[in-house]
């Protein structure tokens, strides 16, 4: 070979080369380097006006706020159709910028490190922002003002005073409220009632009477329990750590909040962790595992599943699905043992759905007046027809057509009464935690029941995050 | 012509350099420096040293991901390289000579489009599809085909083999462009080679060794460098269609798939940066070994 044929080989090689290396990592590390970016400088230009009774946030009236919205199982019609509209007509000079998105943290997250914060987001969906971080870089807007201020249009009430009682605890990082949680979610067991009533099958508020029924379910043809391994298994982490509220009061999902050691081996979680360990051994259909939640709730619908633990959002989620003999219902989870501390009847009811104003943006005031908007009764009112959900705000459901498995979810909170807890907050707190709980409970679920190796699992994995000290810590009380 | 040469060189060079710099260069740069930091991707960065590679090396999850990206990298070149090179074979000599040409077998065009389909669809909807073919109940479409008897076969579900499933997927999509890549590699070595060979009697298997292997050598060896890479990846397969997302328990986890998680969804930039850096190494390693090993005198 001729030495020119030679050094274009070398050449070709060479370009081979670099052209491997420079695929080699790519792909993984440029994504790291889209989130990097300034943050640290304050923003100086805010925009302020003169508070007043008429303006008890101090909005500017001229000036433009932005809100971003997350699209997705609520749709944006409420915020298109309700919220901006109110807001527009309270203060027409001011103009709203609104998008949807379904990636928030895609879109955002550059935002808030550039210094180019919309005012108002709605942190939510599978991209969601880690909103404890963002709080700890002091990026939300402390909302005291807020739930202090006169309601938007109930006479003589603050906003506060106009809510859930807790609504703003559940928002609060380090003792300050940050967010607004703003749909009411209730969770339990989700059945059929047409199917239930046509079998003559009455909801167990024991133990034995529910494994009973599984027993009798069963029998029939039809799986008695199911959720969805693949991307819902956080619907059962919720079951089994209601059932361990249940058994020794909402004091042990506190202390699970908390890193508290011996959080995840107290008695309450392994006694819940041992009957829903059995409930997977027996009554759960194994290729579930490799289902997403839509699959299992569509054969739900199909009545070939029985119960399935989830949150009210399901009605709304599967509205297309749901033939019209399928009636929408929602039982509480049995009591455990028979030494229970809390009701048969308690529920775990929780707000969600995250909306927080940025305090780095442009007009944060108007982000939060935004908010005070969204919580007044004809917002929340519209936001329930609209959505199928409750909101946080008290009374805007009452007149309101409910649908039925809505009015089965109001009836079972109010045989609940005081009984009704939050539950949990470790899972968005500590992301990393929560994923490793989905793992753990598709294992405990799935692979025969092993209830102690899931307690000591989550023991350790929550005291390896009690130990690194990159994570900010949350504490409730 | 000589005036205007610079200008040239530079017009057609700047552009592209300047953003090989900005989007690669600076970004490892970036990715080098978040590496020492506990940074939570809000805020202000603080530099711990070397704490993100400890905690590294303590985790369970990594050394996980990291064997099964090695599993990956064992395989997929190997599996998908082999029948790269018999499809190929098969397309362009396997239908033996007339009138002193190789031919592949009958129908070898047509084959050679369809291999190459795959290669046409974005890897989101391969992976949407494959999730429905390896469903674990009976709506799947292998579960749907087999009896009863057999109960349904969990697949992605199944710790065991949900990282052979995506083996498989990756094969799959990948093999098409290997078939035309050494297609267009057989097709340059010269028709005489074959013709003496195949009158001296020899047979399929040993123009295939003899003849075909050492003359396509430099192309596997790219094959084999790009292969590897792509087994450094896998992020979107198994993004897309594992249990949990690298699940079930882990099963499926891949560096790639950490890096993706702990930035975007744990907040713990300077941790998924360090992963970043051992993937970076892993992977120039792999490249250089891969092209040393292999090295071999020019034909």
């Amino acid at each position: 070979m001729s030495d020119i044929t030679n050094s274009e080989l070398d050449r070709r090689t060479l370009l081979r080369r670099a052209a491997a290396v420079g695929l080699a990592a790519t792909p993984a590390v440029g994504m790291l380097s889209a989130c990097v970016g300034g943050g640290e400088e304050d923003t100086t230009d805010q925009a302020t006006g003169t508070k007043s009774a008429d303006n008890p946030l101090g909005v500017d009236p001229k000036a433009p706020i932005e809100i971003v919205i997350f699209d997705g199982g609520l749709g944006t019609k409420y915020a298109t159709d309700v919220d901006t509209p109110l807001y527009n007509k309270k203060w027409p000079e001011s103009k709203v910028a609104y998008s949807a998105t379904q990636e928030i943290s895609t879109t955002v997250q550059p935002r808030l490190n550039a210094g180019d914060a919309p005012d108002m987001i709605n942190n939510s969906g599978a991209k969601m922002m880690d909103f404890g971080a963002i709080v700890a870089a002091g990026q939300a807007q402390d909302l005291t003002e807020l739930y202090a201020a006169p309601s938007f249009d109930i006479p003589g009430k603050t906003v506060a005073e106009t809510l859930v009682p807790g609504t703003a605890e559940w928002g609060s990082y380090t003792g300050k409220p940050y967010a607004l949680n703003y749909s009411y979610t209730v969770f339990g067991l989700w059945h059929n009632a047409t199917l239930f009533e046509k079998n003559g099958w009455a909801l167990p508020a024991t133990w034995a009477e529910f494994t009973a029924l599984c027993d009798k379910i069963q029998a029939a043809g039809i799986v008695p329990f199911g959720y969805a391994g693949a991307n819902a298994a956080y619907y059962m982490v919720r079951a089994l750590l209601t059932s361990a509220g249940k058994i020794g009061t909402e004091q042990v999902l506190k202390d699970i909040d908390n890193l508290k050691p011996g959080a995840w081996t107290a008695p309450a979680v392994l006694e819940a962790a041992k009957a829903w360990g059995e409930i997977g051994k027996k009554y759960l259909d194994k290729s579930f595992l490799g289902l997403k939640h839509t699959e299992v709730q569509l054969q739900q619908n199909q009545d070939k599943v029985a119960f399935y633990p989830c949150g009210s959002w399901l009605e709304n989620e599967q509205a297309k699905d749901t033939p019209p003999t399928f009636k929408y219902a929602v039982a509480p989870y049995p009591s455990v043992t028979t030494s229970d501390k809390l009701p048969a009847a308690a529920m775990n009811a929780a707000a969600g759905e995250i909306y927080f104003a940025s305090s780095k943006g442009k007009n944060p005031r108007g982000g939060m007046e935004y908010l005070r908007v969204m919580l007044s009764k004809e917002a929340a009112t519209e936001f329930t027809k609209l959505t199928k959900s409750l909101t946080v705000v008290l009374g805007a459901a009452d007149g309101v057509e409910l649908s039925p498995g809505l009015t089965s979810a109001n009836a079972a909170l109010t045989k609940a009464g005081k009984d009704v807890f939050m539950g949990y907050l470790f899972d968005t707190w500590y992301k990393k935690l929560g994923d490793e709980s989905l793992s753990a409970v598709n294992d405990l679920m799935f692979k025969g029941g092993d209830a102690q190796k899931f307690c000591d699992r989550m023991e350790a994995a929550s005291q390896a995050l009690a130990k690194d000290s990159s994570v900010q810590k949350q504490i409730r009380s | 012509m000589r005036h205007g040469k610079y200008p040239f060189i530079i017009g057609f060079l700047a552009v592209p350099v300047a953003l090989y710099a900005t989007f690669v260069v600076a970004a490892y740069i970036q990715t080098f420096q978040l590496s020492v930091a506990s940074w939570s991707g809000f805020g202000p960065i603080k530099y711990v040293g070397f704490d993100n590679f400890v905690k590294l090396w303590n985790d369970d999850l990594f050394w996980k991901s990291l064997r099964h990206n090695g599993y990956l990298l064992l395989l997929l070149p190997i599996v998908t390289i082999a029948l790269g090179l018999l499809f190929a074979f098969l397309l362009n000599v396997g239908g033996g000579s007339k009138g002193g040409m190789t031919r592949g077998v009958w129908g070898s065009k047509f084959y050679r489009v369809i291999f190459f389909f795959p290669q046409l669809m974005a890897l989101a909807i391969v992976a949407v599809i494959f999730g429905r073919v390896f469903a674990s109940d009976k709506s799947g479409m292998i579960n749907g085909l087999l009896p009863d008897s057999w109960a349904p076969w969990l697949f992605l579900a199944d710790e065991r083999w949900a990282l052979t499933c995506i083996l498989v997927v990756l094969v799959w999509q990948a093999v098409g462009f290997y078939v035309v890549l050494f297609s267009a590699g057989m097709g340059s070595i010269e028709h005489e080679i074959y013709e003496a060979a195949a009158l001296d009697g020899a047979t399929r298997v040993t123009l295939f060794f003899r003849i075909t292997l050492p003359l396509l050598w430099g192309t596997i060896q790219t094959a084999w460098v790009y292969l590897g890479i792509a087994a450094f990846d896998a992020f979107a397969l198994i993004n897309i269609m594992t249990v949990d997302r690298g699940g079930p328990d882990g099963a499926t986890s891949v560096l790639a798939m950490m890096i993706y998680r702990n930035t975007f969804e744990y907040s713990q930039v300077g941790y998924a940066s360090a992963l970043g850096v051992v993937l970076f190494f892993l992977t120039l390693t792999f490249a250089a070994l891969t092209l040393r090993v292999t090295r071999r005198d020019a034909v």
